[in-house]
C-alpha cells in the first residue's frame, strides 16, 4: 500500500489488530444473573462488549485483552476471569 | 508601476494579495513591519484573514500547522531567535506536508545577541524539509511569495518554504517596487485547495507515530516531494515570468559568467555589491563573475555545477558558519563540484551586520585566485 | 461517513493502551459525548502512541497530533481556519497531564488567555507514563515514581498536584471542570457543555493507570471511585471562575487509596509511615474544606 502523505491514515485501520492475542484471562459472562444493565459496556477500554439481538451482553474475544474491569464493576458479579486454555 | 516603498511593507502587500485565511505571527526585529502592517490591513478590512496574536513564534508556527490542516492558507514571518524557536514545529510542519509560506527577515543568531543581518538563521534550519528562497532585492522578494505559494500547494510538492530576505538591508529599505494588482495576483495563484485536509465528512487521522517498518520511507518521500519541488518550481517561475516579465525560473542565475575564470557563489542581497564589485574589476580586465543562489533547498548541485563548467576558481561567500565546520554553502558547493577540478574556496562573511564592500569583494577574489580561502573574512584582528 | 462497522465506537478497538488503560477509557467516552462532528488535537504520550502506530488509527473523527506541547496552538489554529471557512466542527484537544501541566503551558495559556473556542481536555493519569512514569507537575504528594523515587532520604515526589483548573479559570475560561472516568456519565455531560459554551473550556479528567500506579488492570475504575471516596480528587464544576457544583461524598481515610498502589508502597513497608500519611490526609481534608464535598448527617446528597 503507497504511503499517504504527511503519515494520514482513515478511520478503521486499527480494527486490523486484534488485541485478543494478549488475554491471559477472559471474562466468562453469565446471561443467567446478568440483569442488563450495561455497565459492564460503559467501562470497557476496548468498547469490545456488545449486547447481542438477543440481548445478552458479551465480549467480543477478538478484541479484549482481559483486563477485568468488566469482571469489577458488574453490579450482579455475572462476569468471572477464567484463565484461557490457548 | 513603480511605487518606492520599504521592503517590510511590500511583502505585507503581496502577502495581503496572497489572500492567506489565517495569519499567525509573533514580533521580531527586523521583522515587524511585515506583521504590524498585515495587522493592520485585517483591522481595516482590506484583509480577509484572522490574524492570531500568539504568545510565541513556537505557537505562531504550530497555530499555522493547524490552520494549514483545517485547509486554510497560512502565513507567517519570523527571524533568528524566533525561528530558533520554532525548530521542532519546523520539522513537524514539513513532515505533516502543509504548504506553509513563512517570511524571514534574515538576523544572526545569539549569543552574543545581535539584531543585525546575516543568514544563520534560516541556514540553520536547512535540513528541515522547508524549500528555501533567497531574495536579492525586494521586488524578488515580493515575486517569490506568490512563486512559494504556487509551488508549495502544488499537490507534486506540499511542503512548506521559507522566503528570506535580508533583515534591515532589504526589510527596512526603501526601494521602488512593482506590487501586482489584486487581479493579477488572483490570476496566478488559484484559489488554496487542500490534498487533505481535517474535516469531519472525511476523517483523517494526522501525524501518526511511524515504527521503524515506516519511518525511512515517510522521509524519503519528502526527500523526493524536495526534487520534485525544483522542476514545480521551474514552471511556476516560467508562468510568472509569462505574465509579469520578471523571470526566477532558475535556481541560480549567473552574472557576467560567460568567459570567467573566476566565479563568486553568493545568496541575497550581498549579491546587489558583487555585482558592482565585479564591474570593476571587469573594468580592470579581471574576467570575473558571479552565481546567485535564489533556490537554497532543495539544493541545486547539478545547476550550479553546469553554471561553473569552465570557471576554474570559485569563492563562496557564507553568510553563516556551521560552527567546528565551515559555511553551510560552502561545504555543500564543494561537494556539488567535487572531480570537476575546479579550485572551491570558502569565506565567512558578513556575519552579524558587519559590512562588506565592494573591496573587500575584490580582495576575496584575489585570495582565491592565490589559492587561499576556506576562512573568516574581515576579522578585525585587533580586537582578537 | 467514518466507514467504521456498524455499532463500532467512534474510538475504536485495536489500539494498544495496556489492558485496563484508564486513558483509553477516557478517549471512547469523548467521542461518545462528540460525535462525529469534532476535529480532535492529540499531544504526543501514551494516547497519541497507543492509538496511532501508522497505519493503524483508532480515530473514526479527524484527529491531529503535532507535538507533545503545541496541541493548544495547533487548536488555535484550527478554530481560526474553521472560523473562516464557516464551518461548524468542534475543536477538542486530548493531552497528558505532562504536556498539560508542563511543557505545554505557554501554548494553553496563550490559546485560553486569547478565547479561542476550543475544549482542552487533560487526561490525567498524574506521570509521563509514556517515557517511564516520570514525574509530571500533576504528580501527587508523596507518590514515588522513576525521577521522584522513594528513597531513605525522600518521601517520594516532594510537591503537590498544580491547581491547573484554579489557573485556567484565572485566565477567564467561563468553564472549568474536573471528571473521573468512574462516572462516565458525568464525564460525557462535561464534555458535551465544555464543547458547547463558546471560549476556551478546559476539563481535566482522572484516568487512573495500572501500569504506573502498580494495581492490577481490573482496579482501574475502582481506583478512580477511591480517589473522590477518600476526597483525593474531586469532581466539580466552575462557571466564570466560581466553584458551582461538586460531588459530595461520605469520606474514606486516604490509606484506603494508598494502599492499593504500588507508587505509595513505601508509606506502608518497611515500616508504616504515619507522619506522610498524614501529611496526604491533610490534603484531602483541605480538599474537602475547599470543596465542601463532606457529607454530613441530614444533608441531601447533591
Ligand atoms: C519536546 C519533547 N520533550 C520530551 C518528549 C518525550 N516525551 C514524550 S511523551 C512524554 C510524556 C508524556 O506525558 P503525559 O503528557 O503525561 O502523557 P502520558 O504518556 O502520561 O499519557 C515525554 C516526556 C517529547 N516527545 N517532546
Ligand atoms: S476483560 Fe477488559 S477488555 Fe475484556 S471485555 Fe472485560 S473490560 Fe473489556
Ligand atoms: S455489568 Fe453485569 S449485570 Fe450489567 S450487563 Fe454487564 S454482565 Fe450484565
Ligand atoms: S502506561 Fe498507563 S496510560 Fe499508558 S497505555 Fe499503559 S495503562 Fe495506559
Ligand atoms: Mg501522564
Amino acid at each position: 500500500m503507497a504511503l499517504r502523505v504527511g503519515c494520514a491514515a482513515p478511520p478503521g485501520k486499527a480494527l486490523e489488530n486484534k488485541t485478543g492475542t494478549w488475554r491471559v484471562f477472559k471474562p466468562v459472562f453469565d446471561p443467567e444473573t446478568c440483569n442488563r444493565c450495561g455497565i459492564c459496556a460503559q467501562f470497557c477500554p476496548e468498547g469490545c462488549i456488545r449486547e447481542t439481538d438477543e440481548g445478552i451482553f458479551e465480549p467480543d474475544l477478538d478484541y479484549c485483552k482481559g483486563c477485568g474491569i468488566c469482571e469489577e464493576v458488574c453490579p450482579k458479579e455475572s462476569i468471572r476471569m477464567e484463565k484461557e486454555e490457548k | 508601476m513603480l511605487e518606492i516603498m520599504e521592503g517590510s511593507h511590500a511583502v505585507a502587500e503581496i502577502v495581503k494579495r496572497c489572500r492567506p485565511q489565517v495569519i499567525a505571527a509573533y514580533p521580531i526585529t527586523p521583522q515587524t513591519h511585515i506583521v504590524e502592517a498585515l495587522a493592520q490591513m485585517v483591522a481595516d478590512c482590506e484583509l480577509d484573514a484572522d490574524y492570531i496574536t500568539v504568545e510565541s513564534e513556537f505557537s505562531a508556527l504550530s497555530a499555522c500547522l493547524g490552520a494549514s490542516a483545517a485547509g486554510s492558507r497560512v502565513y507567517s514571518a519570523t527571524t533568528s531567535q524566533g525561528l530558533a524557536l520554532m525548530f521542532e514545529v519546523c520539522f513537524n510542519v514539513a513532515g505533516l506536508r502543509q504548504p506553509v509560506v513563512m517570511t524571514i527577515a534574515n538576523r544572526s543568531l545569539g549569543a552574543p545577541l545581535s539584531i543585525w543581518n546575516d543568514q544563520q538563521d534560516s541556514i540553520s534550519l536547512r535540513d528541515s524539509g522547508w524549500l528555501q528562497l533567497y531574495a536579492e532585492d525586494n521586488q524578488e522578494a515580493v515575486d517569490l511569495h506568490m512563486i512559494a505559494y504556487r509551488v508549495c500547494e502544488d499537490h507534486d510538492v506540499l511542503l512548506p518554504a521559507f522566503v528570506c530576505f535580508d533583515g534591515y538591508v532589504l526589510t527596512h529599505t526603501y526601494e521602488p517596487v512593482s506590487i501586482p494588482t489584486q487581479e493579477e495576483v488572483d490570476a496566478y495563484l488559484p484559489a488554496f485547495n487542500p490534498y487533505q485536509r481535517l474535516d469531519a465528512n472525511n476523517p483523517l487521522s494526522f501525524g501518526m507515530y511511524a515504527t521503524p517498518d515506516y519511518y525511512m520511507e515517510f522521509r524519503y518521500e519528502i526527500d523526493q516531494a524536495q526534487h520534485r519541488a525544483k522542476e514545480v518550481f521551474a514552471k511556476a517561475g516560467r508562468e510568472f515570468a509569462e505574465q509579469f516579465e520578471r523571470d526566477y525560473s532558475a535556481p541560480v542565475e549567473g552574472y557576467r559568467l560567460e568567459d570567467a575564470d573566476t566565479a563568486i557563489l553568493a545568496m541575497g542581497s550581498i549579491c546587489g555589491t558583487v555585482k558592482d564589485a565585479i564591474d570593476e574589476m571587469r573594468d580592470a580586465g579581471k574576467k570575473v563573475g558571479l552565481l546567485k543562489i535564489r533556490m537554497f533547498r532543495p539544493f541545486p548541485a547539478d545547476e550550479i555545477a553546469d553554471a561553473l563548467k569552465g570557471v576554474s576558481t570559485v569563492a563562496v561567500l557564507d553568510r553563516n558558519i556551521s560552527l567546528g565546520s565551515g559555511g553551510a554553502v560552502g561545504t555543500e558547493v564543494k561537494a556539488a563540484l567535487s572531480g570537476s577540478g575546479t579550485a572551491v574556496y570558502d569565506y565567512i562573511v558578513a556575519l552579524g551586520g558587519r559590512d562588506i564592500r565592494k573591496k573587500d569583494i575584490a580582495g576575496i577574489v584575489d585570495l582565491a585566485e592565490e589559492g587561499r580561502g576556506d576562512m573568516f573574512y574581515g576579522l578585525r584582528t585587533e580586537v582578537l | 461517513m467514518t466507514g467504521l462497522p456498524e455499532g463500532c465506537d467512534l474510538f475504536t478497538p485495536g489500539h494498544r493502551a495496556c489492558g485496563g488503560c484508564g486513558p483509553a477509557l477516557a478517549a471512547r467516552l469523548l467521542l461518545k459525548a462528540t460525535g462525529e462532528n469534532v476535529i480532535v488535537v492529540n499531544s504526543t504520550g501514551c494516547m497519541e502512541v497507543f492509538s496511532t502506530p501508522y497505519p493503524e488509527t483508532a480515530w473514526g473523527v479527524p484527529w491531529i497530533h503535532s507535538l507533545f506541547e503545541n496541541a493548544a496552538a495547533v487548536a488555535s489554529g484550527i478554530e481560526a481556519a474553521l472560523k473562516k471557512q464557516g464551518r461548524s466542527e468542534k475543536v477538542v484537544c486530548i493531552c497528558g497531564d505532562g504536556a498539560t501541566f508542563d511543557i505545554g503551558m505557554l501554548c494553553i495559556s496563550g490559546a485560553f488567555e486569547r478565547g479561542h473556542d476550543i475544549t482542552y481536555i487533560c487526561y490525567d493519569n498524574e506521570a509521563y507514563m509514556n517515557t517511564g512514569i516520570q514525574r509530571s507537575g500533576a504528580t501527587p504528594y508523596a507518590a514515588s515514581t522513576t525521577t521522584s523515587p522513594a528513597g531513605a532520604c525522600s518521601p517520594g515526589n516532594v510537591r503537590q498536584k498544580k491547581d491547573m483548573p484554579g489557573i485556567l479559570a484565572a485566565h477567564g475560561a467561563p468553564y472549568v471542570a474536573t471528571a473521573s472516568i468512574a462516572y462516565p456519565a458525568d464525564f460525557e455531560k462535561k464534555v458535551r457543555r465544555a464543547i458547547n459554551t463558546p471560549g476556551p473550556c478546559y476539563i481535566q479528567v482522572h484516568t487512573p493507570c495500572c501500569t504506573g500506579w502498580g494495581f492490577e488492570s481490573g482496579e482501574t475504575i475502582n481506583m478512580a471511585k477511591l480517589a473522590i471516596e477518600t476526597g483525593l480528587w474531586v469532581n466539580y464544576e466552575m462557571v466564570n471562575g466560581v466553584v458551582e457544583k461538586a460531588k459530595k461524598v461520605k469520606r474514606k481515610p486516604v490509606e484506603e487509596y494508598l494502599s492499593r498502589q504500588k507508587r505509595f508502597q513505601h508509606l506502608f513497608k518497611p515500616s508504616h509511615r504515619d507522619d506522610l500519611i498524614a501529611e496526604i490526609q491533610k490534603i484531602a481534608d483541605a480538599n474537602a474544606e475547599r470543596f465542601g464535598i463532606d457529607i454530613r448527617s441530614k444533608e441531601p446528597i447533591e
